[in-house]
C-alpha cells in the first residue's frame, strides 16, 4: 500500500493524516493499521502521567533534547482533555516543546481524549503503531492530567513515569491503589517547594511496604527528583539523570526477558478494544438508527422489561452466530 | 462510524507577547467544538508551519499585534506551499491597516479579523469556509 511506504518513508504529513483518520475512526484508516501492524513493536515506549500542572510536559520537553542528544529521534503523543459538553478540546501541551518544532528528529502529535476516561485517548494505541513504523526510536505518551485512577497508560507503554508535586495529601494517599502502583519511575518535581522530601520519605515508605513481588523481575521503582525548570543547569543534569534511568529501566526489561509481559497487555487491550468495536458498535448504531434503542429504553424505565433481559434478547437476533 | 472534527491551530508569530487575543479566540474555538491546538508566542514562521503539518490541521489562525504581519503572515503562507501543505487554509487577525488587506490577500490568507470582529462572525465564517477534510 502506498500508505504504508510512505509512512515507512518517514512522511510526517502521511503519518499526521493517518493518526487523524484514526482519531475520526475512518474505514480506511483500519484497513492501513491492518498493513502497518506487522511492521511494529521496534520503538521504547515511555508513558508519562500525573496530575494537570505537575509539569509532564515540561519533563517531555526536557527528555527530547536528552534523547535527541544521544542521537535517537523521539515522538511524543501528548493527551489533553475534551470538552464534555462542547466536544472541544484545547491542546496546549505542545507550547512547551515548541523549540523542537524544526528538529526533523522530533514529531509532536496532539490528541484529545474524546470521552475516553483511562487518561488516554482512544486512538494513543494506533497512533504509538504510526509512530513506530514511521521510525521514531523512542516514542513518549504524555496523558492528559490524572487523579487517582487513570491508569491505562500501563497498557502501551514499556516505562511508566509518575510525576508527582508536593502537597498531595497524607501518609493514606501514598498505600491507596491505583496510580501509585504503576510507576516505574517516580519524578518528584519542583522538589526546590516545601514538602518535597516528606513526599520522597512517604514514597519510599510505602515501597518499602510493597511485598517483593510487587518489583517485576526485582526492579524496585526508582525516585527521581527534579528542581526547577528555570535554573538550566541543574535541571538538565536531572534530566539527563532520568533519561539514563529509563534506559537502564528499559535494558532491565529486555535482559529479564519482561518486554513479553508488558507487551501482551497491549496485546489483550488491543484484542478487546477491537472486538468491541467490530462486534458491539454495529450493533449499538443498528439499534439507535432503527429508533429501537428509543423504545428500549423507554420500556426498561416504565419497568416494563429488564436491561438484562432486553440485552439477551438482543444478543439473541443479532449474534446467534458468535454464541 | 466515523467522527470527523475540525483541528485548529492558533499561532501568533514573532515578536509579539499579546496573547489575550489569541487565548480568548482558543476559548471560543473549543467552545465551537474544535480541536484547538495552541503553540504560545514568540514563534518563528518555520515552528508555526512545522507543528500545523504534524497537528495535521484543517485550519491556521494567526495573531500579530506588532505590527509585523505585512512579513510574518506572507512568510508562513510561503512556507506551508515549500512544504506541500497549502490546502490548510489561513486566516489572520490583529492590528492590521485596511490598506494591507490586499497584500495578505494575494498571499494566500483568507480571511482578515480586526478589532472589532466578534466572536459570533469569526465562528460563523469557519463554519461556513471550513469543512474538516473528506
Amino acid at each position: 500500500m502506498e500508505i504504508t511506504k510512505k509512512i515507512q518513508g518517514g512522511d510526517i504529513r502521511a503519518a499526521s493524516r493517518l493518526i487523524r483518520n484514526l482519531e475520526d475512526r475512518m474505514p480506511e484508516a483500519k484497513l492501513t493499521i491492518k498493513h502497518l501492524f506487522p511492521l511494529t513493536g521496534r520503538a521504547h515506549v515511555i508513558g508519562i502521567t500525573g496530575s494537570p500542572g505537575a509539569g509532564k510536559s515540561t519533563l517531555t520537553d526536557g527528555l527530547i533534547d536528552c534523547f535527541r542528544k544521544k542521537g535517537k529521534t523521539v515522538g511524543v503523543l501528548a493527551v489533553d482533555p475534551t470538552s464534555p459538553f462542547t466536544g472541544g478540546a484545547i491542546l496546549g501541551d505542545r507550547i512547551r516543546m515548541q523549540r523542537h518544532a524544526e528538529d526533523p528528529g522530533v514529531f509532536v502529535r496532539s490528541l484529545a481524549t474524546r470521552g475516553a476516561l483511562g487518561g488516554l485517548a482512544k486512538a494513543v494505541g494506533d497512533a504509538i503503531h504510526v509512530m513506530d513504523v514511521l521510525g521514531e526510536d523512542i516514542i513518549i505518551v504524555e496523558t492528559v492530567g490524572t487523579g487517582q485512577q487513570e491508569v491505562d497508560i500501563i497498557n502501551h507503554s514499556h516505562t511508566v513515569l509518575v510525576v508527582l508535586v508536593p502537597g498531595m495529601g497524607d501518609e493514606i494517599q501514598a498505600i491507596k491503589a491505583g496510580i501509585l502502583e504503576i510507576a516505574d519511575i517516580f519524578v518528584v518535581n519542583k522538589a526546590d517547594r516545601e514538602g518535597s522530601s516528606k513526599l520522597s520519605r512517604e514514597l519510599m515508605a510505602m515501597l518499602d511496604m510493597a511485598p517483593p513481588s510487587a518489583f517485576q523481575g526485582g526492579w524496585r521503582p526508582s525516585i527521581m527528583k527534579v528542581e526547577n525548570a528555570f535554573q538550566p543547569e541543574s535541571f538538565n543534569k536531572a534530566l539527563d539523570d532520568i533519561c539514563n534511568k529509563i534506559e537502564e529501566h528499559y535494558k532491565h526489561l529486555v535482559d529479564k526477558d519482561l518486554i513479553g509481559s508488558r507487551m501482551r497487555r497491549k496485546a489483550t487491550v488491543e484484542l478487546n478494544e477491537a472486538i468491541r468495536a467490530t462486534i458491539l458498535e454495529p450493533v449499538l448504531l443498528k439499534l439507535l438508527g432503527s429508533g429501537r434503542m428509543e423504545e428500549l429504553i423507554e420500556k426498561v424505565m416504565k419497568k416494563e422489561i429488564d436491561p438484562y433481559t432486553a440485552a439477551e434478547d438482543i444478543a439473541k437476533r443479532n449474534l446467534e452466530g458468535c454464541l | 462510524m466515523s467522527d470527523r472534527k475540525l483541528r485548529v491551530m492558533v499561532a501568533k508569530p514573532g515578536l509579539d507577547g499579546h496573547d489575550r487575543g489569541a487565548r480568548v479566540l482558543a476559548r471560543c474555538f473549543r467552545d465551537a467544538g474544535y480541536e484547538v491546538i495552541y503553540t504560545g508566542c514568540h514563534q518563528t514562521p518555520e515552528q508555526i508551519v512545522s507543528a500545523a503539518v504534524q497537528e495535521d490541521v484543517d485550519l491556521l489562525g494567526l495573531s500579530c499585534l506588532s505590527g509585523a504581519h505585512r512579513y510574518l503572515y506572507p512568510a508562513v503562507t510561503k512556507l506551508l506551499k515549500d512544504k506541500g501543505a497549502d490546502d490548510i487554509m489561513v486566516i489572520g487577525g490583529g492590528i492590521i491597516p485596511e490598506q494591507d488587506f490586499q497584500l495578505l490577500y494575494d498571499a494566500g490568507l483568507k480571511a482578515i479579523f480586526v478589532p472589532g470582529a466578534t466572536l459570533d462572525t469569526i465562528v460563523t465564517w469557519i463554519n461556513t469556509n471550513v469543512k474538516p477534510r473528506a
